[in-house]
């Protein structure tokens, strides 16, 4: 694998989408850059997937230029096969085998070859702590060893580019940790990864660069940094054990919030130390007790606020069905 | 390797061949001995009547059910995999756009294979004996073969068209209806003009006569060309049915 930073291991331009008459995706451009982690946000029903899905060749786009690996998915849908690993939302095993077998599978239908598959299976099955469940049936598999398993079986061929379609929904928080960690080391591989996911945390986590999908559009991309500085909201917060306290302090600083039922006092401002000080040190002039202090940035859900106009809390999954494991 | 797959589902999850074997074997031992001896006695110029006569005209038409019966358990597993994760994968990895579905109706013809010599194994036990030569059984099964070949591919189409596992199992229920419509268990002359006319005409009825006639010595030369046909026929539309609908699986389903 060639690591080419001037190349794009994904390319979309215009990409539209729509089933019958519902339009799903509407003139959608990416880019993302080789080696890196791109995310792709939104809201259930945002299209996210129907994005994967037209990017790892299984569904045509109604139009649009799409080049994965510098192939292009319609006329060269074989090479780019040959190029990326998908694990997507629904576990793509098979739950009649164990999990080696499931491995051993894909190994052979990547043409590894005997050695250099039985090789590369006991890695994988290392690597995502496997191996004491390797000869088990999937039936007796955690919904966390599913899920390593499925990422584990995408890796098998050595893919550049991995999509990985909501990879950690409903995961438990540790299982969850431990994906993100598998993720990161990915990427130091030199691979790609497109990642889509409605967890504004996991993007913040893990994304090099993230683009915010909602109603088919691209509402705003950039790095998480750049989209938390497009967004005001920043401040400090400060909390008065007496009401003349506050009041003092209100008269002090200019443009500050005050709540006068919580004797809370809201300072715009950034996280640097350098505002923090001259905040505190007005206040320790003025001989002005401050009880608490707290600073709050911006987060990737002030973001999405912004840009999509509804809440991120409507965003996150209520309960989310399980997929149906089907047993013998 | 799509077949080393499907083979060892099979032998992990025995109860379907099992099952697949039992239907036939239960029509076998209740056709012959519950209206076996009824039956016999009415088939005139087949043989000398009786239970023996009706045992020797039925195994044919056994075979035939059999075939049928087993390939319903393509649909179930073609389904199964259908509505699971997995075959998006294998639908984006480099691989032959045919070798899943090859790999289900090869594994599920050797499945069939097996089940058949299991039922023809309780047709000898209960005292089916039969003349033919080698080379005649040799093109029986061949015959036998072909046909479940055909709707092994039929079925996987099936099971292709199917929205649900549930649904897979039950459409492909008319190929074990048809066996009984055809000259399997009666001869179709016992049968009233209208229904006659169907089971004459319908793919069942050649090739039975032709097994039949391969293994008791009855004429075959008006039925083994329409088998043979017929058998291609299906096996070539469904293949290509079944390929059209792996192809463009999903394409209209959002998100």
């Amino acid at each position: 694998m060639t690591i080419n930073p001037a190349r794009p291991a994904i390319s979309a331009q215009a990409v539209r989408k729509s089933f019958g008459e519902h339009i799903v995706l509407d003139g959608v451009d990416l880019t993302a850059a080789e080696g890196t982690i791109f995310s792709l946000l939104g809201p259930n029903g945002a299209g996210k997937t129907t994005m994967v899905r037209i990017l790892s060749t299984l569904i045509p786009a109604d139009g649009g230029d799409i080049r994965v690996g510098g192939h292009d998915v319609v006329t060269d849908p074989d090479a780019v096969r040959a190029l990326i690993g998908v694990t997507g939302q629904f576990s793509a095993v098979d739950n009649y085998l164990t999990g080696e077998e499931n491995l051993r599978l894909m190994a052979d239908l990547r043409h590894l070859g005997r050695a250099a598959g039985r090789r590369r299976i006991a890695e994988l099955l290392e690597r995502f702590d496997l191996t004491g469940a390797a000869r088990k049936p999937l039936s007796t598999y955690s919904g966390g060893m599913r899920r390593r398993l499925d990422l584990a079986m995408t890796l098998v061929g050595n893919p550049s580019v991995i999509f990985l379609d909501e990879p950690t929904t409903g995961l438990d928080p540790r299982s969850r940790r431990t994906m993100w960690q598998i993720i990161r080391e990915l990427v130091t591989d030199g691979v790609t990864i497109f990642l889509t996911t409605q967890y504004l945390d996991e993007a913040d986590q893990l994304a090099d660069y993230l683009a915010v999908l909602d109603h088919g559009r691209i509402v705003a991309e950039g790095t998480p940094a750049e989209l938390k500085r497009r967004i005001p909201g920043g401040h400090i917060q400060l909390q008065f054990a007496e009401p003349d306290a506050l009041r003092a302090a209100v008269s002090m600083i200019p443009n500050a919030t005050p709540d006068d039922d919580q004797l809370i006092l809201q300072v715009p401002g950034d996280d640097s130390i350098a505002s923090l000080r001259r905040v505190l040190d007005e206040l320790d002039d003025a001989r002005i007790d401050v009880e608490h202090l707290s600073i709050h940035t911006p987060d990737l859900d002030d973001v999405f606020f912004a840009v999509t106009g509804h809440a991120a809390a409507a965003i996150e999954p209520t309960t989310r069905q399980e997929e149906e494991v089907l047993q013998p | 390797m799509m077949l080393r797959r499907n083979l060892k589902h099979q032998l992990r999850y025995p109860s379907l061949t099992v099952m697949l074997a039992g239907i036939p074997i239960v029509f076998l031992l209740l056709f012959v001995y519950v209206f076996g001896g009824q039956l016999g006695t009415g088939l005139g110029g087949h043989g000398t009547g009786g239970r023996g006569a009706y045992l020797t005209y039925v195994v044919p038409g056994i075979l035939i059910i059999t075939v049928a019966s087993a390939a319903l358990g393509t649909a179930i597993s073609v389904a199964t995999d259908m509505t699971g994760g997995i075959i998006d994968r294998f639908r984006t990895m480099a691989i032959s756009r045919g070798a899943v579905l090859t790999g289900h109706v090869i594994g599920s013809l050797l499945q069939t294979l097996a089940v058949l010599v299991l039922v023809l194994g309780v047709s000898l036990a209960i005292g089916f004996r039969s003349h033919a030569s080698a080379l005649e059984w040799l093109a029986a099964a061949g015959v036998l073969a072909l046909f479940a070949f055909a709707l092994i591919w039929l079925s996987a189409a099936l099971g292709m068209a199917a929205k649900s596992v549930e649904t897979a199992s039950n459409t492909p229920m008319f190929l074990t209806l048809l066996p009984f419509l055809s000259s399997g268990f009666v001869p179709t002359a016992s049968m009233p003009a209208g229904l006659r006319q169907f089971a004459e005409y319908e793919p069942f009825t050649p090739v039975t006569q032709t097994v039949r006639g391969l293994l008791t010595g009855s004429p075959i030369a008006a039925h083994a060309i329409p088998a043979i046909a017929w058998s291609a026929g299906i096996a070539l539309a469904s293949y290509l049915w079944a390929v059209r609908l792996y192809n463009r699986r999903r394409a209209a389903e959002p998100n």
